[in-house]
């Protein structure tokens, strides 16, 4: 126990003295947080609140180019600019200028109008609520397009929304239009309302808490938090890898295997103080969140009630990440080795374990994949935590994983060296 | 005290041994120098005794005890001056001997005291809170030996311990030597050094191409090799004159 305490002292000087890199590693995380936060904070408020200007052509000039105009202005979430023609709004969305452009084409009121009427009058007749007319020529009008032009840098997420967003209109514009046919055909006084176009199914958007009650939607500092604390705990193994091939080129690991200290000792050491740099990192974090955030006008961090798991989550994702470190500062040699590699690998397990892309939106295999990132388990657990406000006991299976994790880790570290100095 | 067997070591990927069925026997008590040029093999004899390599073929033993099945108790018995600097630069010479001391057990006021001497001796206990990293490659040898001494180990491997150094330095360090021997320290020590080798030493063996040459004390040897004036004109003789860069 005397050189456990021996050790883990020594690495808490090593780790103060270094002043620099103990300043990068606390001060580092809480910038990318900050960061990453205030960017989904704004690109959300922009979808949300500000306007995106956009080009419409409109070669209809009828009623249903006037209700898309009317529907687009009352989402409020686009300023529509119409003195274009296809040829220059084509244009001036490839160079950047406008995101998007949509182009309504000729005669698309005439034609809708004049399908439907066919189609209601067709109805009509098989009910016979109107004569049969065979001498009526039958027109088949061409199937119209909606041109939507879209500049190549906007994501597949904007490109998508805004595809389901003019789909969704145009479907209820054609309703509307086979409502009015109806009540065209059918009403006596024009006046009369015989259909109530009112929209029967309506959305409403609730997150349940775990007693099955709606509980306030997570803002994207509840996201952005649980995400990126995780990211940054896991950019320990940088530091701690790098602190082992120190010691490897300055010869201190060479006396070392020739004292009577096991490895499992020496890493012991490493473990606990690293693990605290973990621990106050996450601190950190959460007062960034809770104190700073509302200073900045991003939402507050509600921690309430869930302090003691929210750490005992960061004390197993921690103990992962550092793991981790010790097994790539056992195996790398030097730091052009440990540095590049444990810098990618952070960012690969992120990805797989869903911190940028959700893993439900993965392919299959990755998906598979995902369950075997330490990253995944700990988002998860917190998420739990966070967001799904759930007690101890269903966090155990993901706390047991983290843990798993360290164990297997930091086995295989100690077995590889052992029979890299076996005598 | 020492007792070595056919003892080899091949390295991955060498088309030649470092050392090739080596045999010898060092008493205790001795101050014994292994001598030999570049390439010769005495790293890797000194790295095979003292845990840090693992021989390819045969075996020794430390005052009857092995690696395989003694190794905390051997490693407790002996220690080792590495050729480099093996000390933690942003710590101090006290935090740093304080920590290699405690890795062989020792702990509190006696762990305290017994730096605070060899400083002492080694005439750095003014500099005992300064940093490594602002030391000389003297002080830095010196503390490199205290480092290793700190648990008085029965059998000491210093591996060129006086190489970069000051005379002065190299004074001090070899007159600590001598006294850690009069204790009862056994003490193996290669070196390029074959005049403080000729003084130093109880015995030396020249090694050479992973074998011993010759063994004896330096009076003898010289005595053997004829009109050799010294141990430096013995190893020439015995080793020859052509350089032996190896990479």
């Amino acid at each position: 126990m005397h050189k456990l305490w021996a050790t883990t002292y020594k690495e808490f000087l090593l780790l103060t003295r270094d002043f620099g890199g103990l300043a990068i590693l606390f001060l580092m995380p809480l910038l990318l947080v900050i960061t990453i936060t205030v960017i989904q904070n704004n690109t959300f408020k922009t979808l949300k609140e500000t306007q995106i200007p956009i080009v419409l052509v409109d070669q209809d000039k009828g009623n249903v180019s006037e209700n898309i105009l009317e529907s687009l202005r009352q989402t409020g979430r686009f300023q529509v600019i119409d003195q274009f023609d296809e040829q220059q709004a084509q244009l001036l969305v490839q160079t950047g200028k406008y995101q998007l452009a949509i182009i309504i084409p000729k005669n698309l009121s005439h034609d809708l109008t004049q399908k439907v009427d066919q189609n209601v009058n067709d109805i009509l007749e098989k009910f016979g609520a109107v004569e049969q007319v065979d001498s009526l020529p039958r027109l088949k009008p061409e199937p119209k397009e909606v041109r939507l032009y879209f500049d190549p840098a906007t994501q597949y997420s904007f490109r998508s929304s805004i595809k389901s967003g003019i789909d969704q209109m145009v479907t209820q514009i054609e309703s509307q239009t086979i409502y009015q046919a109806f009540q065209d055909q059918l009403a006596d006084d024009p006046t009369e309302e015989i259909f109530d176009t009112e929209s029967f199914i309506k959305f409403t958007e609730i997150i349940p808490n775990k007693d099955g009650e709606a509980s306030l939607i997570p803002n994207s500092t509840q996201h952005n938090i649980p995400a990126w604390t995780l990211f940054a705990i896991f950019f320990i193994i940088l530091p701690l890898s790098i602190n082992m091939v120190n010691e490897k080129n300055q010869g201190t690991f060479v006396r070392l295997k020739t004292n009577p200290v096991s490895y499992a000792t020496v890493l012991g050491g490493k473990t606990l103080i690293f693990l605290s740099v973990a621990m106050i990192q996450f601190g950190l974090m959460l007062l960034v969140g809770v104190y700073l955030f509302p200073l900045i006008g991003l939402p507050r961090l509600d921690v309430a009630g869930k302090l003691p798991l929210l750490f005992l989550v960061a004390f197993f994702a921690g103990m992962a990440a550092v793991g981790l470190g010790l097994l790539l500062g056992t195996i790398a040699k030097t730091q052009e080795q440990s540095a590049p590699f444990a810098a990618t690998f952070v960012v690969i397990l992120a990805a797989l374990g869903g911190v940028w892309v959700p893993v439900f939106a993965m392919p299959k295999f990755m998906q598979a994949l995902s369950n075997l990132s330490p990253m995944n388990w700990g988002l998860n657990a917190f998420y739990d935590v966070f967001l799904r406000d759930v007690g101890i006991v269903e966090l155990v299976p993901e706390m047991a994983l983290l843990f798993a994790f360290f164990m297997i880790t930091t086995l295989i570290a100690i077995s590889y060296n052992n029979r890299k100095n076996a005598l | 005290m020492i007792k070595i067997e056919q003892l080899s070591k091949k390295y991955k990927g060498a088309d030649d041994y470092s050392v090739y069925n080596l045999d010898l026997t060092i008493e205790e008590g001795e101050i014994f120098g292994l001598l030999g040029p570049n390439g010769a093999g005495k790293t890797t004899l000194i790295s095979m005794l003292s845990s840090l390599l693992k021989p390819t073929t045969g075996s020794f033993t430390i005052d009857g005890l092995t690696y395989g099945k003694n190794s905390s108790q051997l490693k407790q018995l002996i220690g080792i001056v590495p050729q480099e600097y093996a000390l933690y630069p942003s710590l101090t010479a006290f935090e740093n001997l304080f920590y290699f001391g405690s890795m062989y057990g020792l702990k509190g006021n006696l762990l305290r005291d017994n730096i605070d001497k060899h400083l002492e001796t080694l005439g750095l206990l003014q500099f005992a809170d300064k940093k490594i990293a602002k030391f000389s490659g003297g002080m830095k040898r010196r503390v490199n030996l205290i480092a290793s001494i700190l648990h008085q180990p029965k059998v000491l491997f210093l591996d060129e311990p006086t190489v970069g150094v000051d005379v002065q330095s190299k004074n001090v360090i070899i007159e600590h030597l001598k006294q850690l021997n009069s204790n009862g320290t056994t003490i193996i020590y290669t070196s390029h050094h074959l005049n403080e080798a000729e003084h130093f030493c109880t015995q030396v063996a020249i090694i050479d191409l992973g074998k011993i040459i010759c063994i004896g004390k330096p009076s003898e040897l010289i005595a053997q090799q004829n009109e050799a004036k010294n141990l430096e004109e013995v190893f020439l003789a015995k080793t020859g004159k052509s350089l032996r860069d190896y990479a």
